[in-house]
């Protein structure tokens, strides 16, 4: 183990380590905190310039409670998840597929189109900017949640793509060969032998890309201009337009906006980590 | 091959398929994602190079072909420099999230209890919409209340705005973009940290190796998978940032915090015009940027295949 456990060194490390644990991590976390507790502190005390001082009372409820109903946030959450879920299963869907055909079959074309797939997944958006917004008009699917959840899924399945084909590489080979000498159809294979051994990586990816697709910005600017279609994130940029230094307000609208990733991180811990190594390190 | 072999008296009928599966099989599983891809990533990425080379408003249907023209206005182009040396300082400036993260992962690689839950919280940052940590580093910087600005006041007595003085814009953004970015390469660092082989470790320790040697001669080599990544995603990240810089400053004070890709959308997309022809231009530079250290990554990614 490396640094040197601290149970090994003299006692008095052991105290100044567990004193510097909590402090290390309210400095770190200091921006966050500061915006959870103006979240839930009363107007009155931004007037009266209590900014970082202890809230004066618990405004919580009245916060979070106008948010909701002076906002369009509850739309703009639902657009999320209308956007997020439908992203998730298409593109983990569709990585299965390529994944077990990248890792499992010998062709002359396999590591190329790997490669395509990896290279595709690191391009800077704005190459794809116009023709993908001109893509959409002409599809009919411009400012509308289907045109975001098409681009999203089409998108993430280049990284799913690296992920399943590493994680379907690292599964005993044998166990394929066997079946086909079995006779066993390719399908049949990837169906009842493959796809019950990835239900780790699927666990993985869903929720790495559940948080990558609740997180984009850039593309609810591309593709989304009405209130109908926009989702959480380019919705709290228009709230903050429109509530101009209405700090507890925006930092209510933040704290709301940034939880699902979080709590889906929390029950999910494991798996999310085991999906940003990339599968290149096992954890 | 074994499968044709073990099976000489299948039925005709199904023969062809038979003899044939483990060729068409791979393609039929790859035929959706590469169509997915291809229509989504691969095409438009030849379409935004070729238009490049036209002058258009995105309305009208015919857009008017500049050869070059586009290019040799973004040499003479004072903004594109800037929004150039601007993707420089975040290349540069973003990783020092690699060490920082390693730095962090050190510090938490203990067994006391509850370091999980400190594991995790640290990882916050990461796991946030990149809009939500602009507001916050917006807010934390403000002029006259933000806590930022407070601390800077009492230690040098001048009130400074990080945010509209162009000399500190940029670096207060990438300090923004730091946050979640070491807490990437944290966690990247602490898996590995995880895997290392202990008895190595403790090998060099009977021969009295410590501290920095230590870390450097034994720890760092078999870190090298994650820093790797943990290179890889930043510098990646280091030329997409586009969110923060919208969220916290939109370009300005007086575009001095442009970068490639904001000011791309800006060309092309937003209430300062329609160009865009000249917008793909911009986007065909950052992408020929990105496409450097793209190849490295997959040079060295096929190593690591014929090495496996």
């Amino acid at each position: 183990m490396f640094p040197m456990a601290i149970q090994k060194q003299a006692p008095w490390v052991g105290i100044v380590y567990q004193l510097m644990l909590p402090v290390a991590l309210i400095l770190w976390l200091f921006p966050l905190i500061g915006v959870a507790v103006t979240s839930v502190r009363p107007e009155s005390d931004l007037a009266a310039g209590n900014y970082f001082g202890w809230p004066s009372r618990f405004a919580g409820f009245e916060n979070y409670g106008a948010v909701f109903t002076q906002s369009p946030m509850g739309q703009f959450i639902l657009n999320s998840f209308k956007i997020t879920i439908p992203t998730v299963i298409g593109a983990v869907g569709l990585s299965c597929l390529s994944g077990f055909a990248l890792a499992t079959y010998k062709f002359k074309a396999n590591l190329w189109l790997f490669f395509l797939f990896v290279a595709g997944n690191f391009v800077p958006f704005q190459i794809l900017m116009v023709p993908v917004r001109q893509l959409s008009l002409n599809m009919n699917v411009y400012d509308s949640i289907l045109g975001l959840v098409l681009f999203h899924t089409a998108f993430q399945t280049g990284f799913c793509t690296l992920f399943m084909r590493n994680f379907i590489k690292g599964l005993p080979f044998a166990l394929i060969e066997s079946a086909r000498v079995e006779g066993v159809s390719e399908f049949r294979i990837f169906w009842h032998i493959v796809l019950p051994l990835m239900r780790p990586a699927i666990a993985a990816l869903s929720v790495l890309i559940f948080t990558f697709v609740w997180n984009d910005y850039f593309w609810a600017t591309v593709m989304v201009q009405g209130q109908h279609a926009m989702p959480v994130t380019a919705g709290l940029k228009a709230l903050n337009g429109q509530y101009v230094a209405a700090w507890h307000l925006i930092s209510a609208a933040s704290i709301i906006a940034a939880l699902p990733p979080v709590l889906m991180f929390f029950l999910m811990q494991r798996h999310f980590i085991a999906g940003l190594t990339l599968g290149a390190t096992k954890g | 091959m074994s499968a044709i072999a073990a099976q000489p008296d299948a039925p005709l009928a199904a023969s062809w398929w038979k003899r044939n599966q483990l060729q068409l099989a791979p393609w039929l599983f790859l035929a959706p994602g590469i169509f997915a891809f291809a229509v989504y990533v691969m095409i438009p990425i030849v379409q935004s190079v070729s238009l490049s080379f036209y002058e258009w408003d995105g309305l009208t249907p015919d857009a008017k072909w500049v050869g070059f023209g586009n290019y040799t206005e973004l040499w003479t182009d004072p903004d594109f420099w800037t929004s150039l040396r601007n993707n420089v300082a975040w290349l540069v400036m973003y990783l020092l999230a690699v060490p920082a993260g390693l730095a962090v992962a050190l510090f938490l690689n203990q067994n006391v209890t509850g370091i999980r839950v400190y594991k995790s919280l640290f990882f916050f940052p990461f796991v946030i919409s990149q809009v939500v940590v602009g507001l916050m580093f917006r807010w934390f910087y403000a002029p006259n209340f933000g806590l930022l600005s407070g601390v800077i006041k009492t230690l040098t007595g001048s009130n400074i705005a990080i945010l509209a003085d162009d000399r500190y814009a940029t670096y207060g953004i990438i300090a923004a973009g730091l946050w979640p970015q070491i807490a990437y390469c944290m966690i990247l660092y602490l898996t590995g940290l995880n895997n290392i082989n202990s008895e190595q470790v403790e090998a060099a320790r009977m021969d009295g190796a410590r501290g920095w040697k230590l870390l450097w001669n034994i720890i760092l080599p078999q870190l090298a998978p994650a820093t790797f990544i943990a290179v890889v995603v930043t510098v990646i990240g280091a030329l997409r940032s586009f969110d923060l810089v919208s969220i916290m400053t939109k370009g300005g004070p007086y575009g001095s915090t442009r970068v490639l890709s904001y000011y791309m959308y800006e060309k092309a997309l937003s209430e300062y015009g329609f160009r865009m022809g000249y917008g793909a231009a911009i986007a065909v530079v950052l992408f020929l940027i990105m496409m450097v250290f793209i190849t490295y990554f997959i040079l060295q990614m096929l190593r690591q295949e014929r090495d496996a």
